[in-house]
């Protein structure tokens, strides 16, 4: 457990940690019912043949995932996926994380900064208790800001006022990352736009086979239909359809929600099983 | 000998009114009474035309011979011997364009119901306490990766088996089948059967490795590392679109994504399954194959009120199985013929609500040899929906060209293989079905995947390219 009902998992995958890269995702199924759940590689380490991953207990799925308990095991688990994130040395850049989204950046940072970029990260959370990882991404940059929105720890304000600072600062940013939810990577790329700094987005639409073949995570780039899965998850910020992206990732809503209630029902009663399903 | 009766012994199937609310099998299958009956009609002709209609040369009058005579398990000897998927082929093959397409009795009256009886026997080993095993050649020592357990790389994982050699099926899912598992319904193709024909070929020493995405985790090149040949057989599995405006608008699917949701995820059985899919009530359906047949029935499966399926040529030009086309009919499914979307239309939270389409008229005939269809000026018209499936075709799926270096793919991303020997552009690597050919049948997928098995054994004896 990380914070609240956010939780970090190390998995036994050694094929897949020593392959995957920062930007990639895996797919994963609990059990037999159970959906396809796609997952950022938050970190790798591949000698001992771990992969981790940190997920949000949002839904039903995620919340079932997150019974599980040290030496359980999960169903099936498929990766790497997606296109690897695009690192070179750009000179400075930006790495911004929102929430859940934080320790998505994270390899994408360590990895700008191997590349000896001059890494400064924003991070932002609800409230003090929210933030995440703030001292492993510390670690890998060259500064950190981390921002709330209540002002809880000191910094009042949204990831976009930071960034906003740092660009008036006057130092030229070659490059923003930003990984976190829809709204904010719109934002910042809004931000961005007019200083026409090249800002990457890491896209979280509804997946499903998550190797190209289902077509549900097609999104909207510069007006042309791409899908996430294979030609993402990375895509330019300033040409992404953001409404449409927010509008798809609502479909399943009244879905989700019946799920939802009927776990935490099971749930109530006492009849959880451990993940095991059988509480249904 | 008395004459034949000029009509198939008929199988029992659900009344479509029931049917067209659950999702279990629609024709029942023969009783052993019935089969013998039928296979009696067959001529057993010298020179039968069913075996050069099969695309893998299934000894037809062998096997029907035997039924006949009620020797029931000489009968699944012999179908074994060239064909290992029978339960499969005798449900979706298109008999009529094959083996039923080329029987003498066909000329005047009904063929023989190759399909009926092929379907027969495997359902009736499948009741026995043992299965035929196929015939075992000694072990060669090399080892064969089959990537895609779909019906090409199944048929290719059986007979090289078989052949002696030491196989590896690599599948990205994580069940095997292909669009066996996440394509065709459950009421066409119950999913227990698949269950069984593969666990037939992984009886046979063959190993699967699921979850496997061959382009991510391993490349073609590191699998030649490891194995002596690669037969790629994944398959035409990138869905098409339209490209026309409103078509990302919520509420539209891809075929492969409506139909994976339901077969492959369960998703008609949610909420026990996690996966949702939307239960519309007015689902239009946009295209003329099986994939628009399966996608237009699983929708009133789900309960719509209303399965619209909207094809832009005329009921000749459809390229969907006859028994699916009579079925869908039967069962209710509205047919709009000569009629084309051009685009949707959309409620304020992003829903569609309404597809725009065209009256469409023949012209002359295209490369297909089918006649193309042409707007209507001035026909447009709305048709009110909340579900739309698209299911107009799929491309191949990219990731291993995209990935393999010095393998050639031709202009729509297909891979360039021999026809005669699945033989690609680079050594050691064989490919077959809709990946080389795009989207085609389950049947010449597996006829690809005979010869690829055929040259991949070759290569493997000879070493020579």
């Amino acid at each position: 457990m990380l914070s609240a009902g956010i939780k970090r998992f190390e998995l036994d995958a050694a094929e897949i940690a020593r392959k995957a890269q920062p930007g990639q995702f895996v797919v994963l199924r609990v059990n037999e019912e159970g959906e396809r759940i796609p997952l950022t590689v938050a970190d790798t380490m591949p000698d001992k043949g771990i992969l981790v991953i940190v997920f949000q207990e949002a839904g039903k799925s995620t919340k079932l995932l997150g019974t599980l308990n040290e030496g359980d095991s999960i169903l099936d688990l498929i990766g790497p996926l997606g296109r690897p994130s695009h690192i070179e040395k750009f000179g400075t850049v930006v790495c911004v994380g929102g929430g859940v989204g934080t320790p998505e950046i994270l390899p994408v940072a360590r990895a700008l900064r191997q590349a000896g970029n001059k890494v400064i990260s924003i991070i932002g959370f609800r409230n003090k208790d929210l933030i995440l990882m703030a001292d492993e991404m510390r670690a890998v940059s060259d500064e950190l800001i981390v921002a709330t929105d209540d002002g809880s720890n000191g910094n009042k304000g949204f990831v976009t006022d930071m960034l906003n600072q740092v660009i008036a600062r006057g130092e030229k940013i070659a490059h923003v990352f930003a990984v976190g939810p829809v709204i904010m990577m719109k934002m910042v790329s809004k931000v961005t736009e007019p200083h026409k700094i090249p800002t990457v987005v890491s896209l979280n639409p509804i997946m499903l086979d998550a190797t190209g073949m289902c077509g549900v995570c097609r999104v909207e780039v510069g007006g042309e239909t791409k899908l996430a899965c294979v030609d993402g998850p990375e895509f330019d910020g300033h040409k992404v359809d953001f409404d449409l992206l927010m509008a798809r990732l609502r479909t399943y809503l009244p879905e989700e929600k019946q799920s939802l209630e009927m776990f935490e029902s099971a749930h109530a009663k006492g009849g959880c099983c451990g993940g095991k399903g059988a509480c249904r | 000998m008395p004459k034949p009766s000029p009509k198939k012994t008929p199988m029992r199937e659900q009344d479509p009114k029931v049917r067209a609310h659950n999702f279990e099998e629609v024709p029942y299958g023969y009783t052993p009474e019935e089969a013998v009956e039928e296979a009696k009609r067959c001529l057993a002709c010298k020179k039968p035309g069913c075996v050069q209609g099969c695309p893998v040369n299934i000894n037809i009058p062998g096997f029907i011979g035997q039924i006949a005579l009620g020797n029931f398990w000489e009968a699944m000897k012999i179908m074994k011997q060239t064909n290992t998927l029978p339960a499969i082929c005798g449900r979706v093959c298109p008999q009529e364009s094959q083996c039923e397409g080329q029987c003498v009795l066909g000329k005047k009256n009904e063929p023989v119901a190759v399909g009926n009886l092929e379907r027969f026997i495997a359902d009736w080993e499948a009741k026995q306490s043992e299965c035929v095993m196929c015939e075992m050649k000694p072990a060669t020592g090399k080892k064969v990766a089959v990537v895609g357990a779909g019906p090409a790389g199944l048929t290719v994982a059986s007979d090289c088996a078989k052949m002696g050699h030491s196989v590896t099926m690599f599948e990205a899912l994580h069940k095997p089948g292909g669009v066996l598992v996440y394509g065709i319904p459950e009421f066409r193709l119950p999913k227990t059967i698949v269950e069984r024909e593969v666990s037939f070929v992984t009886s046979m020493g063959v190993k699967l490795e699921l979850n496997h995405v061959v382009g991510k985790l391993k490349s073609v090149d590191e699998l030649l590392n490891e194995f002596d040949a690669v037969f790629v057989g994944t398959g035409a599995g990138q869905p098409s679109f339209m490209g026309i405006p409103g078509e990302n608008s919520l509420g539209i699917y891809s075929a492969n994504e409506y139909l994976t949701r339901s077969n492959l995820m369960k998703a008609y059985l949610f909420p026990k399954y996690d996966t949702p899919i939307v239960r519309g009530k007015r689902v239009v359906t946009v295209g003329g194959g099986n994939v628009a047949m399966d996608s237009a029935r699983t929708a009133l499966r789900l309960g719509a009120d209303k399965s619209i399926l909207v094809y832009r040529r005329s009921r000749e030009e459809m390229p969907a199985r006859s028994a699916e086309v009579h079925h869908a009919e039967q069962e209710g499914i509205e047919f709009n013929l000569l009629t084309n979307p051009i685009r949707y239309i959309a409620d304020d939270k992003g829903w569609v609500k309404a597809v725009e389409c065209l009256r469409m008229e023949l012209g002359e005939s295209d490369a297909s040899g089918r006649r193309r269809p042409v707007p209507v000026k001035g026909s447009e018209f709305q048709i009110p929906v909340d579900t739309v499936v698209v299911a107009i075709g799929n491309s191949p799926n990219p990731l291993i060209p995209q990935t393999t270096p010095g393998l050639e793919t031709a202009k729509h991303g297909n891979v360039v293989a021999d026809p005669k020997t699945g033989r690609t552009s680079k050594k050691g690597v064989f490919a077959g079905g809709d990946i080389v050919t795009g989207a085609a049948t389950v049947i010449l997928a597996m006829g690809a995947g005979r010869l690829a098995a055929n040259s991949i054994d070759e290569y493997l004896k000879t070493g020579q390219w």
